[in-house]
């Protein structure tokens, strides 16, 4: 058997999830003799982008993607690599959902640029000066620079996606399990998300159910600033709002484990259209009473960053309406 | 041609649907706005119910369920109540106006208050215009 060609490109995201790839140390080393890395840019090889623009079409086995959509490059770029790859895997959060930086849809461009370029402490612009897509040096050398989108978009929102991986990044261990089964073949069908299915709940140790505990409603709303969580006592039943009920688990709680409540950057578990609308009606059923709910919304005041957090763009409205 | 708004509207089996049963019992009138769903509790209103039908373009959501004491699940709508909260603060949060979305007790026989509810509610909705993600059709 010949090895398979893959490839790594990172658009709008961190390169954590390269480095959880990386995490896998020599475990990466032995798929390695399964797998040619033909591309892996801008991260870890000296390519550029008109090398993999002269490769021929559907020319790579596998190919991943972390990162989200904000900047015209990277819209051309995810295009071009859907075009050159046979499979492609929206890998991580940002990728997959939107991540971190989708909850930029509920601001404007324009609004995100005052703040950057204008209103920040540290900001020194007394010209006035946005980044602009093209500008003309000594009047004959033109420079140009991506365009700034207004919304941030998951990959699946640009080209058409085969596999989807949550995690923000993957967990290293289920990042294993996921190159395994690619080498060996053994995949779900095409559009699926690569996941055991379960909940971060199933799987975590705080879980009462797997204690063989009831449930009892949560009479006061708490963040963490606010102290430390009790050990071994699941976090939604001290009042920590714990996305767990609703995340896929192949992080094996590994917040929850160390008193942090899950904030849903696995993505939702299968069956759930709207990971924030659900997450809405799993802790609401939870809440004792009205009140508990009006103390959540005077605790945070946009519920849609703490509800939304990694999923805002593959949300079914998944940008604040501009008028 | 003056707007008439889409109202999608859900309504729990044992109260608010019987109530807009007897509504057209007692051929109460209100205005063809109304698409109702019947659901067998409002509890099973999932949030994403809401912004589905947001998202496909309806101009108001309307949520109808029993009065507190009256659920015959015993605590659905109470449930309802507490999404329901969280979810108005979301949709404010997206950029909607606050009327896009209303939830009701109306009761079995409460035929009455549900025309006056929808004839109120069309009213409203009429003031502030269409979804603005129907790109202002």
């Amino acid at each position: 058997m010949g090895k398979k060609t893959i490839a790594f490109l990172l658009t709008g995201g961190c390169a954590g999830c390269e480095m959880a790839l990386v995490d896998l140390a020599d475990r990466l080393v032995d798929a390695l003799e399964h797998l040619e890395v033909v591309w892996w840019a801008p991260t870890v090889a000296d390519l550029k982008y008109k090398d993999l623009e002269d490769m021929p079409d559907k020319s790579i086995d596998l190919a991943f993607i972390d990162g989200m959509v904000r900047l015209s490059e990277q819209e051309h770029m995810v295009k071009v690599l859907r075009q050159k790859a046979k499979i492609l895997v929206a890998f991580g959060a940002c990728a997959a959902l939107g991540g971190i930086p989708g909850m930029g849809n509920l601001h404007t461009k324009d609004e995100i640029f005052k703040t950057v370029y204008f209103d920040t402490f540290s900001t020194d612009n007394p010209d006035g000066v946005v980044p602009q897509t093209k500008y003309l040096v000594d009047g004959k050398y033109e420079l140009t620079l991506p365009e700034f989108y207004d919304t941030v978009r998951a990959i699946h929102q640009v080209v058409d996606v085969d596999y989807f991986v949550g995690g923000c990044p993957p967990h290293h261990e289920f990042v294993a399990k996921a190159v395994e089964a690619i080498i060996a073949g053994n995949l779900p069908p095409k559009g699926s998300w690569i996941t055991s299915g379960k909940s971060v709940c199933d799987v975590c140790p705080r879980n009462p159910a797997n204690k063989g505990e009831t449930r009892t409603p949560i009479k006061e709303v708490k963040r963490t600033i606010e102290g430390a969580p009790e050990e071994d006592k699941c976090l939604l039943q001290q009042g920590y709002l714990c996305l767990g009920p609703i995340t896929q688990g192949d992080c094996g709680a590994s917040c929850p484990k160390v008193g942090i409540p899950c904030r849903g950057c696995g993505g939702p578990i299968p069956g759930i259209k709207d990971f924030g609308a659900r997450a809405i009606s799993a802790i609401t059923s939870l809440l004792k009473d009205e009140k508990t709910v009006e103390q959540l919304m005077e605790k945070y005041p946009t519920i849609a960053k703490l509800f939304y957090r990694y999923s805002l763009p593959s949300a079914l409205i998944n940008r604040r309406i501009s008028r | 041609m003056s707007f008439s708004p889409n109202i999608v509207g859900f309504a729990c089996h044992w109260c608010t649907y019987t109530g807009a049963d007897l509504a057209g019992s007692l051929r109460c009138k209100y205005p063809p706005t109304i698409k109702l769903i019947r659901v067998p509790c409002s509890g099973r209103v999932e949030p994403e119910f809401v912004l589905e039908a947001l998202a496909r373009g309806a101009d108001g959501v309307f949520v109808g369920g029993c009065h507190f004491g009256d659920c015959h699940y015993k605590e659905g709508n109470y449930k309802t109540s507490r999404r329901m909260m969280l979810v108005k603060k979301l949709l404010e949060e997206l950029g909607f106006e606050p009327e896009r979305f209303r939830l009701e007790w109306i009761s079995g026989a409460e035929g009455k208050k549900f025309a006056e509810v929808m004839e109120e509610y069309t009213e409203q909705l009429k003031k502030i215009g269409p979804n603005p993600l129907k790109g202002g059709e």
